[in-house]
Order: C-alpha cells, then sequence, then structure tokens
C-alpha cells in the first residue's frame, strides 16, 4: 500500500498539472483538454515519483524515458516540464504559437524534456519498442514509460508493436493505456469496438495491470507491480475520465480538442484551485 | 565487364560496418534474404532484429533505437520504406531529425518479375520532399560500399536506394564517394547527360554512340539527389546548354525534377527527361523491361538528339 503522505503529495501535483492545461488552453485557444486531463495523474506519479531524471539535463543518457504515444496530450507533459523547470514558465501562455516550445505536438528538438515526435496515432508505442531495446543493447537499466490512447488503438501498428514488445521481451518498457471511452469524434465502442482489452493485451503476451487511472496509490501500486515483472513487457490498463476534474468537459467528446468560454475557464480554475 | 548484385554490395558492406562499429544495427522486415541482411545477421545477432512483416513498426523502432544513440540500418523493399512506413518516416525520423539509415532495396523495376506491385517507382519523390532527409541512389557495387560507409558516418536520416540488380564495376575504383557531390565521368561541350542509379551503364553507353555520331556529351553520375550537387549542374549547363536526366523512377518529381529546380533558377537550358513516363510497368525479364519502359540506349540517345534540336 503506498504512503498516505507521498499519495497528497502526488495528488497536490496531478490537480497542478491538471491547472496548467487549462490555463495552457486558457479562453482563448482550442485544445487537447479531455485526454490531457485523463492522464494527469498518471503523469504526476512518474514525473514527481518513478522516473529517474535531472531536470537540469535533459539529455542525462541515464534517465528514464517517457513518451505519449497519444502526442496530443502533450499539453499535461508540457503542464510537468514547466513546473519542473525544463520549459520556461512564460511558455505556459504560448500554446502552439508561432516559436513556442509548446508546440501542438511534442517536437524533440524544440522542447527539453520531449523524446520523440509523436502526435500521427499508432506510432509512439513502436518507438517506444525501439527505446527500450537501444537501453537494453546499451546496458542501461532506464526504463520507457509511454501513454497509449485506447482510440489509438484502432491503428493497426500498436498491435504490431504489442506484438514485437513481447517477442523481444521487453521488461523495460511500461506501458499505460488511457482507457477514457472516448474518442475524437465520439464513444470508443461505437467507433470501432476493441474490447476486451484487458484480455488482448495479455493474449499479446503483456503482464496486464489493471487499474483505476485517477486513484494514485492504485498508480504507485501498479508501477512498483511493473518494477518486478521480469521478460515481459507491462500494459497498465488505466480506466480514466475524458476531461476529469473539469466538470463540464468530463466523458464529454466535444472537449477532445476543444476550447472553453471565459465563465468556462474560470469555473474550471475554481474547481482546480 | 565484371559485376556484382548492389544488394550483394550493400550486405558485404554492412558487416565491414559491423565490425568497425558497434553502434551499429541492423532491422530487417523478413526480407532480409532478398535485401542480403541476413549477412549481418548472421555475423551480428545480437544487433540484428527482425521484427517481421510489420514495416511501420519496424520504422519507429529504428527510431527509437536512434533515440538512444544507436545508429539503425532499416532494410526493406523501397516501396514499403517510403509508402507503408512513409508516416513513420516522415514523423518519428526526418522531423526529429534521427540517425537512421534507410536501405530501401530493390529499387526501381529491379524486382522485376514481381511486377508493378514491387516495382518502386516514386519512392525518390516521396523522400526527397521530407525536410532533413538526405536521398542517396547508388550506381555500382563500389560505390555501394562506400556509401554504406559514408551515410553511416554522417549524422542525420539518409534514404539509400539500393538495388536487387546485378550491376558492372562502372565507375574507377578510386573513384570518391561525397556526399552531395555529383560525379564528372565524362567531358564534353554539345550536351550533359545527368543519370542516377543503374542505368548508368546504358548512359554511358548512348555516350558512346553520340560520340560516334560526333556529339560529345557530358556524363554526370549523381549519386546523391538531395542535396543535389547545384555547383556541377551550373557549371554543365552553362557550359554545355542542354541537359537529359536519365533515372530509374518516374519522370515526375525525381533526379530530373531536382536538376531542374537547381536549374530553373540558375541557368535555364532546354532538357530532356529519360525514366519511366507516369505509368505503371509489368512483369518480365529486367533489361527487357527497362527497355520496354523507357530507358532503352535509344531512349537515352533520343532524348539527346531532341534536347540538341531545342539548344539555341
Amino acid at each position: 500500500m503506498a504512503d498516505p503522505k507521498l499519495v497528497a503529495e502526488l495528488e497536490e501535483k496531478a490537480k497542478m498539472i491538471r491547472r496548467n492545461i487549462v490555463e495552457m488552453i486558457g479562453d482563448t485557444r482550442r485544445g487537447h483538454l479531455g485526454g490531457s486531463l485523463s492522464i494527469a495523474d498518471i503523469v504526476a506519479v512518474l514525473y514527481y515519483h518513478t522516473m529517474r531524471l535531472r531536470p537540469g539535463d535533459p539529455s542525462w543518457e541515464d534517465r528514464d524515458r517517457f513518451l505519449l504515444s497519444k502526442g496530443h496530450a502533450a499539453l499535461a507533459q508540457y503542464a510537468a516540464l514547466i513546473d519542473l523547470g525544463y520549459i520556461p514558465k512564460e511558455e505556459l501562455y504560448k500554446l502552439k504559437d508561432l516559436g513556442s516550445m509548446t508546440q501542438g505536438h511534442p517536437d524533440m528538438r524544440k522542447t527539453p524534456g520531449i523524446e520523440a515526435g509523436t502526435g500521427s496515432l499508432g506510432q509512439g508505442l513502436s518507438v517506444a519498442v525501439g527505446m527500450a531495446l537501444g537501453l537494453r543493447l546499451a546496458g542501461k537499466d532506464s526504463k520507457v514509460y509511454v501513454i497509449v490512447g485506447d482510440g489509438e488503438l484502432n491503428e493497426g501498428q500498436i498491435w504490431e508493436a504489442a506484438m514485437a514488445a513481447a517477442h523481444y521481451e521487453v521488461d523495460n518498457l511500461v506501458a499505460f493505456l488511457d482507457y477514457n471511452g472516448l474518442q475524437a469524434t465520439g464513444c470508443c465502442a461505437e467507433t470501432m469496438r476493441t474490447e476486451p482489452l484487458p484480455e488482448k493485451w495479455a493474449a499479446f503476451g503483456w503482464h496486464v495491470i489493471n487499474i483505476d487511472g485517477h486513484d494514485i496509490g492504485q498508480i504507485l501500486d501498479a508501477l512498483d507491480e511493473a518494477a518486478a515483472v521480469r521478460e515481459k513487457p507491462v500494459m497498465i490498463v488505466a480506466k480514466t475520465v475524458k476531461g476529469k476534474g473539469v466538470s463540464f468537459a468530463e466523458n464529454v467528446a466535444g472537449f477532445h480538442h476543444g476550447e472553453m468560454t471565459t465563465e468556462q475557464y474560470k469555473q474550471a480554475l475554481a474547481e482546480l484551485a | 565487364m565484371k559485376a556484382k548484385a548492389l544488394r550483394d554490395a550493400f550486405g558485404e558492406a554492412l558487416v565491414e560496418l559491423g565490425r568497425e562499429n558497434e553502434d551499429v544495427v541492423v532491422l530487417d522486415a523478413d526480407v532480409a534474404g532478398s535485401t542480403r541482411t541476413k549477412m549481418f545477421g548472421d555475423v551480428y545477432p545480437d544487433r540484428f532484429f527482425n521484427v517481421g512483416i510489420a514495416e511501420a513498426n519496424m520504422m519507429n523502432i529504428a527510431a527509437g533505437l536512434a533515440a538512444c544513440g544507436k545508429i539503425p540500418f532499416v532494410s526493406t523493399f523501397s516501396f514499403l520504406a517510403c509508402l507503408r512506413a512513409g508516416d513513420q518516416l516522415r514523423t518519428s525520423i526526418a522531423y526529429p531529425r534521427l540517425n537512421v539509415k534507410v536501405g530501401a532495396g530493390y529499387g526501381g523495376l529491379s524486382d522485376s518479375f514481381d511486377g508493378p506491385t514491387h516495382h518502386s517507382l516514386c519512392d525518390i519523390a516521396v523522400v526527397r520532399s521530407m525536410p532533413n532527409m538526405t536521398v542517396v541512389v547508388v550506381s555500382d557495387p563500389n560505390q555501394t560500399k562506400k556509401a554504406v560507409k559514408v551515410v553511416a558516418a554522417y549524422d542525420g536520416p539518409v534514404y539509400l536506394r539500393l538495388s536487387r540488380a546485378e550491376v558492372p564495376y562502372v565507375l574507377p575504383e578510386d573513384a570518391p564517394f561525397v556526399l552531395g557531390k555529383g560525379n564528372l565521368l565524362r567531358e564534353g561541350s554539345d550536351l550533359t547527360l545527368v543519370v542516377a542509379g543503374v542505368p548508368l551503364a546504358r548512359t554511358l553507353e548512348a555516350a558512346d554512340r553520340l560520340a560516334k555520331e560526333g556529339l560529345q556529351a557530358r556524363v554526370i553520375e549523381m549519386p546523391t539527389i538531395k542535396p543535389i550537387d547545384r555547383e556541377i549542374l551550373v557549371q554543365a549547363a552553362r557550359e554545355t546548354g542542354a541537359v537529359v536526366t536519365i533515372e530509374e523512377h518516374n519522370i515526375m518529381a525525381g533526379l530530373g525534377s531536382a536538376v531542374a529546380e537547381a536549374l530553373a533558377q540558375e541557368a535555364p537550358v532546354p532538357m530532356e527527361f529519360v525514366g519511366i513516363k507516369d505509368t505503371f510497368c509489368e512483369s518480365g525479364p529486367y533489361d527487357a523491361l527497362l527497355d520496354r519502359y523507357g530507358l532503352s540506349v535509344d531512349d537515352i540517345v533520343a532524348a539527346a538528339k531532341a534536347v540538341l534540336g531545342r539548344k539555341s
């Protein structure tokens, strides 16, 4: 069981990440609000507890790697990177502006702390497999953490990567499935049925852990379990709520990529205060 | 004339490279026997990944390996490398400028009997319009070996177009291979033939035929399509006043277009384009296909005469 004090601290970090996400979009921009909010708790645990990082040295060889296969949720990663000092604070108000570090999708050359150019869905898990192989070849004990979207599972390449990760037995790879049930135009189950998901990943040879993706204690416990797994990649199937933490955006597909009115923006910040 | 399949030269070069550099890794999508990367896999099994018939996955895995400091050579048939895995190449390799080398096997019509599904006639067009990509088309076994070493030493993504075909040793053994540099193979003042890849031998034969008719063709072999050697082209255009390009590719958006783009700005001259004329081909013996679909020696000679007719 996770330490309650640690859980409380990480819950605060998750709330800060959500606030940063909301501030990045504000009441003047459009952005990927829903899918960024749904992964905030996972991102908080990874960046503020689990991952081995040196924020002052983003290319430190022995760092753990984090990438978003669902690259559009970059706001959650930017939120942490800004707080940790990888990215200057003022970038919080430059989302997708010309010359900004907070590009519409992650850019590893423009933005310190970004590990891959993701955003074209279905590719990030394969990149993560390559990183896991590269680190293993180099004799590094660094781990690779990757978040995959549930809508993204429509992409056939995800399943190519699923096969390859199990085939190469990359036990330094831990994936999260952001299982929020919604994709760009609606409900995943109605768009393209991908169920049963935990069973599919298990059938592909992964060690599967099912959790509530907003329960910090469960995320911590899952990562502890993952760390002990050998010769298999780990998939943490995290049940989440798209838009989590901002009541009017929760479970609303329209906030996959949306805008907030000034009233909504104020309300969102108040709910996350 | 002594000859060797370019794929064999590629396979041998990879083995040598693997011995010299432990960071070199090779990935193949279950065609390692065809592309000859099996030779590397047999010697360095720990650094060889047959990812199965999954080119898109392979391309992204290579990106991940490169992001961790490895020098991946990704090998498959060229049409798959640029089309099936084209988004992966663009987004995860060209965009972040990762150090991945695409060994694009079976370029052009060289997998001739397998037909249009396996011919690769639009690959140069696709990859050369990806920013950050360097595009190389080899024409000779010795050059292939040199090119493998040079592109491995270069830090950045490279598309290296290879061939299944057995090709004569056309270039002098000591001919250097320098990225971005064309090779002046023959002096000439009446027109310039610019060629990339396997049609080099046919181009030289065409130059011989033209010489017999008193027409002196300058011959430039252009192994780097991008960045193209503007200097050698502009000088040739100014000195000869007419240019013919010869390539085993659709005449749209390949070598000919790259040459035209360079010359249009600095030294516009009449041009003719020898290549596949925007058509799908068919199964058949390789040389017969080249002859049938626009790359015969006669085609090159005819294009030379046509361009001379337009020269002022």
